[in-house]
């Protein structure tokens, strides 16, 4: 029998089956959904019901009218504690990350997240506080927000810091309308009507400027990998809103004349902005506020190690220069009473200071408003701020030294074997072109990571940046070994002699994974993204499928 | 490693940043040990009071988080893998969502539901731009019941690409019902959406199959806003008519944790879902045609459409979304039911007593569940004074709305006891 055809396991009550796969000799593992092993009236929690009293007392308030009520119970599963905990633990199994794997996923940081952040965030002081709570009862949640846009403000040498945005692509978002809020303010808000992104840009550039009602303009790289200057130039004028700049950029490098780029922008009257993506490299070597820059985000979880959770949740604050300080989301933490020199002085030193007084400001009348509800993702702050006082200065230093040379390692030991077209000092990352194995063997960038799987490590970000044919984003991050370095070197270096002498073994790979390539174009073409309990006839169908229809990517 | 890669020092390796912008000095803190971090973190958490009896909701609320349900996020597989660009390695993380996207549809009666969102807020903001593109349309209404944090970041979202946003009153007049007007929508014009909650901020039950009803009539969506426990006693918003669900996911196991990070619930029609938002994941095959999970739709998303994806969102809120998956797998539907029966068991309780004491009266008419909005004399000074003691005695709705002064919303749990409630009485005795 194969696996394809075993009936969900729970049916005879044994757990997740293992069998031999069809054509293989390794162990799979097969766990139903948790709808399967749903039988009536089992449980893992109950609770208490309403006392007499309660009820009593209750008595003579407003029925719920039946209108209302609903019809039937959802058909959420019923299983005990031990079986639910089984199925997630069977589901994690099935999952690489950065605690069991290398995860050189370029581009998204994947760096090791100490474990002391997670202990402070789960304080029950941190916890527990209710963002409405009154203000007199949250003065730790506020001093730490207050005392963390203070070091972000530090780090990355702007005027002013919000920490709402929930994410990068929110963080964009919000700098972006504070560029036309900017604009407005100055009378050039329905001139300026274009944002220029360069073309190794992330895809949320270009797609936040369309949130933003900006039409975007896409700003050719050179040769050597950075923002062609001569096209930036043409480009820019008095119709230009912004320019969004990811710095180092996507393709690891910093750009060498970023001071030119800013001034131009500047020249033009547009606003200067930074995607703060790769913040990582640069830690204490350049400071993105203080060489020009109005606006940035940063990515609290790749730069400042809070875990990514499958893919969220993050926190994308945004710093910005004094003449955008007025736009920047609201309510702030703002230092009501006490002196801002002497609650710093004393945090540093682990102390509270007497008098001292924070509070949210929301009298803010030229703020973009409010993006998001309460006051950003806290729980990452609080990550965020454990990660950078226990590295402190120093730390932050080293943590972009380790980072930027561990890329750099990577860079000399592997460009013999894959394509370097931008054969550069690396930044944070470096990437790398499958052209030649695809074009001297047929083995694609997609086959290369899908045998870099059945060496135990997560495969580099594919296909992008889009200007790079067949790429390999590699980031390592500063917080792998040497041996690790080696080791990742061995295997890409195995599979590059591979894609020369037997090709179809690597096209045949992952087989040592969970499940084998899986068929995205069929899950375009017929999607089923819920589960149907076995009493729908008729599904109800999607449209028709776009033209554009499913690439891979990363 | 220098010598491997040709750079004489680690100095060399940043020489491509050009002089005239290289950092200053800083003044960032020395590093501290571990005890010296936690002893920093233990400062502030201290600095915090956690109020002993709290009757504060406002949009989120205390509920128990079983014990189980933070095992399970804190896997490492789960909490330090990346968006599941990489099906054959990530097929727990996106069976999890897979779970979640079949139980937010299975709770609100809808065909399809992202797990990408932030919150309930910035989930509203987005169901209302894909109003927008299914409609073809640029003027979004919002009921005033719809929580006022939801309403601002609706209007901040909007203000981009110059959508305009008209409010639908709420019947805030003395002896009304605090609820939307249906027959107001009429008169709005071409509007995308009409968005309205159940129950609205005030805690008032909302007339939602007539509101759906009536957004209908004039074309456009109706994008309802919900609770998620009350969707174990309450209609489910599929069945009373809504095209798009909005939701916060914080009550589903999520701690109240000053504000985040949280879930956005959304969820939809299927014949809208190429204009959905966010990250989905569909069912299929492998190669040897084993069942498996995928990223799928992709051809919506900023990563492939670029200035033309349907949103810039790249989140994929997974391991809230993952909360919410395990906390509704640990109460089930029986739990889930308790929690909301429970709930609205003590907010009666609750308004009971105080009413019987002569302490407060409810402000609107109509029905409330697990949140009801109460009047009493000075309220602003005795919130404040009972603040002091420990007991938060809700929410002040002038904060949000000036006709509602001396107005507190006042929520209550499965986690409200018999006592709390007690001593919300004595103590607001001896503040007359």
């Amino acid at each position: 029998m194969s696996v394809a055809e075993a009936p969900p396991s729970d049916a005879s009550g044994r757990g997740a089956a293992f069998s031999g796969a069809a054509g293989g000799d390794e162990l799979t593992i097969v766990e139903p959904l948790i709808f399967e092993r749903s039988r009536a009236e089992r449980r893992a929690v109950r609770f208490p019901s309403a006392s007499d009293t309660a009820r009593a007392a209750g008595a003579g308030q407003p029925e719920l009218p039946a209108s209302v009520i609903r019809a039937h119970p959802p058909r959420l599963p019923e299983v005990s504690e031990l079986e639910m905990l089984r199925h997630f633990n069977r589901l994690a199994h099935l999952n690489q990350a950065i605690d069991l794997n290398f995860y050189p996923l370029g581009s998204c940081t994947m760096k090791y997240n100490p474990k002391v952040n997670e202990w402070a965030a789960g304080l029950p002081g941190l916890a527990a506080s209710h963002p409405l709570d009154p203000q007199a009862l949250s003065q730790g949640s506020l001093e730490l927000m207050w005392l963390l846009a203070e070091l972000l403000k530090e780090i990355s040498g702007f005027a002013a810091v919000s920490l709402q945005p929930a994410a990068g692509a929110h963080g964009e978002l919000t700098g972006m309308l504070m560029a036309r809020a900017y604009h407005q303010g100055h009378g050039e808000g329905d001139q300026r009507t274009k944002v220029l992104v360069p073309d190794s840009a992330h895809g949320t550039n270009p797609a936040t400027a369309t949130m933003v009602g900006y039409q975007t303009v896409t700003i050719r790289s050179n040769a050597r990998g950075g923002i062609d200057l001569d096209a930036l130039r043409a480009a820019l004028g008095p119709d230009v809103a912004a320019l969004m700049i990811t710095n180092p950029s996507t393709l690891g490098i910093f750009e060498d004349q970023i001071d030119q780029v800013i001034a131009a922008v500047h020249e033009a009257g547009a606003i200067a902005y930074m995607d703060g993506a790769n913040l990582n490299a640069i830690l204490g070597r350049f400071r993105p506020g203080e060489a020009g820059f109005d606006i940035m985000h940063f990515n609290l979880h790749k730069t400042f190690s809070t875990p990514h959770g499958g893919g969220g949740p993050g926190a994308g604050p945004v710093g910005v220069s004094e003449r955008l300080a007025p736009f920047l989301p609201s309510p702030m933490p703002v230092l009501v009473a006490g002196d801002a020199a002497e609650v710093r002085a004393n945090a540093r030193a682990g102390r509270s200071t007497p008098g001292a007084e924070f509070a949210l400001d929301d009298d803010r009348p030229r703020s973009i408003g409010k993006v998001r509800s309460c006051y950003g993702n806290f729980g990452m702050f609080v990550r965020a701020y454990t990660y950078i006082r226990s590295n402190g200065d120093g730390g932050l230093r080293t943590i972009s030294e380790d980072a930027v040379l561990a890329a750099n390692y990577l860079r000399v030991k592997l460009h013999d074997v894959y394509d370097l077209p931008y054969d550069r000092l690396s930044k944070h990352e470096v990437v790398f072109s499958g052209r030649r194995q695809k074009r001297e063997h047929g083995v694609t960038t997609l086959d290369i990571a899908k045998a870099i799987l059945d060496h135990g490590i997560h495969p580099p970000t594919i296909y992008f940046p889009l200007i790079v044919e067949e790429a390999l984003m590699v980031e390592p991050t500063e917080t792998e070994s040497l041996e690790t370095l080696d080791h990742f070197v061995g295997v890409m270096r195995e599979i590059a002699a591979q894609a020369a002498s037997d090709p179809e073994a690597v096209k045949r790979a992952p087989t040592s994974t969970p499940v084998g390539r899986l068929d995205e174009a069929a899950a375009a073409r017929r999607p089923d993204l819920r589960h149907r309990f076995g009493d729908v006839a008729g599904a109800p169908a999607a449209p028709a499928v776009e033209a554009t229809g499913e690439t891979p990517t990363a | 490693m220098l010598d491997a890669v040709g750079v004489a020092s680690v100095e060399d390796l940043f020489a491509d940043i050009p002089a005239s912008v290289r950092a200053s000095e800083w003044d960032v803190p020395p590093p501290l040990t571990e005890q010296e971090v936690r002893a920093e973190l233990a400062r502030l958490a201290g600095r915090n009071r956690i109020p002993e009896v709290s009757f504060l909701g406002a949009g989120v609320y205390r509920h128990l988080i079983p014990s189980v349900v933070g095992e399970v996020i804190g896997r490492p597989e789960f909490a330090t893998s990346y968006t599941p660009y990489q099906p054959e390695v990530s097929q727990g993380t996106l069976q999890s969502i897979y779970e979640f996207q079949s139980l937010i549809c299975e709770l609100t009666g809808m065909e399809t539901a992202s797990a990408s969102h932030y919150d309930g807020a910035t989930a509203t903001a987005e169901s209302a731009l894909m109003a927008c593109r299914l409609t073809r349309r640029s003027r979004v209404a919002v009921s005033a019941g719809v929580n006022p944090d939801y309403r601002r970041v609706l209007e901040t979202y909007c203000s981009g690409p110059g959508i305009e946003v008209v409010s639908v009153p709420v019947d805030l007049a003395e002896g009304g019902d605090g609820t939307t007007d249906p027959a107001a929508v009429e008169s709005l014009g071409e509007i995308a959406c009409l968005v309205a909650a159940q129950p609205n901020f005030y805690g008032q039950l909302e007339p939602m199959r007539e509101l759906a009803d009536a957004a209908h009539a004039v074309g456009a969506q109706f994008v309802a806003v919900v609770e998620p426990t009350s969707l174990a006693l309450l209609e489910a918003p599929g069945e009373y008519g809504a095209d798009i669900v909005a939701a916060e996911g914080q009550p589903l196991g999520i701690p109240a944790s000053f504000g985040g990070p949280y879930v956005g619930l959304m969820a939809a029609r299927m014949a809208s879902v190429r204009q959905m938002p966010g990250r989905l994941v569909g069912a299929t095959r492998d190669v040897r045609g084993r069942k498996g999970y995928v990223l799928t739709l992709q051809a919506r998303e900023q990563h492939i459409r670029r200035e033309k994806a349907a949103s810039n969102i790249c989140t994929n809120q997974a391991l809230m979304a993952l909360a919410a998956t395990a906390y509704l797998t640990a109460v089930g539907p029986n739990g889930l039911r308790e929690v909301a029966e429970l709930s609205a068991a003590q907010a009666r309780h609750l308004a009971g007593a105080l009413e019987a004491a002569g302490l407060a009266e409810r402000r609107f008419g109509g029905t409330y569940l697990n949140e009801v909005a109460l009047r009493l004399p000075d309220a602003a000074r005795r919130h404040a004074a009972l603040a002091a003691q420990g007991i938060v005695a809700g929410h002040p709705l002038a904060h949000d709305e000036p006709a509602l002064r001396d107005t507190l919303l006042l929520a209550a749990t499965e986690l409200t006891t018999d006592d709390d409630i007690q001593r919300l009485v004595d103590a607001l005795e001896k503040t007359r």
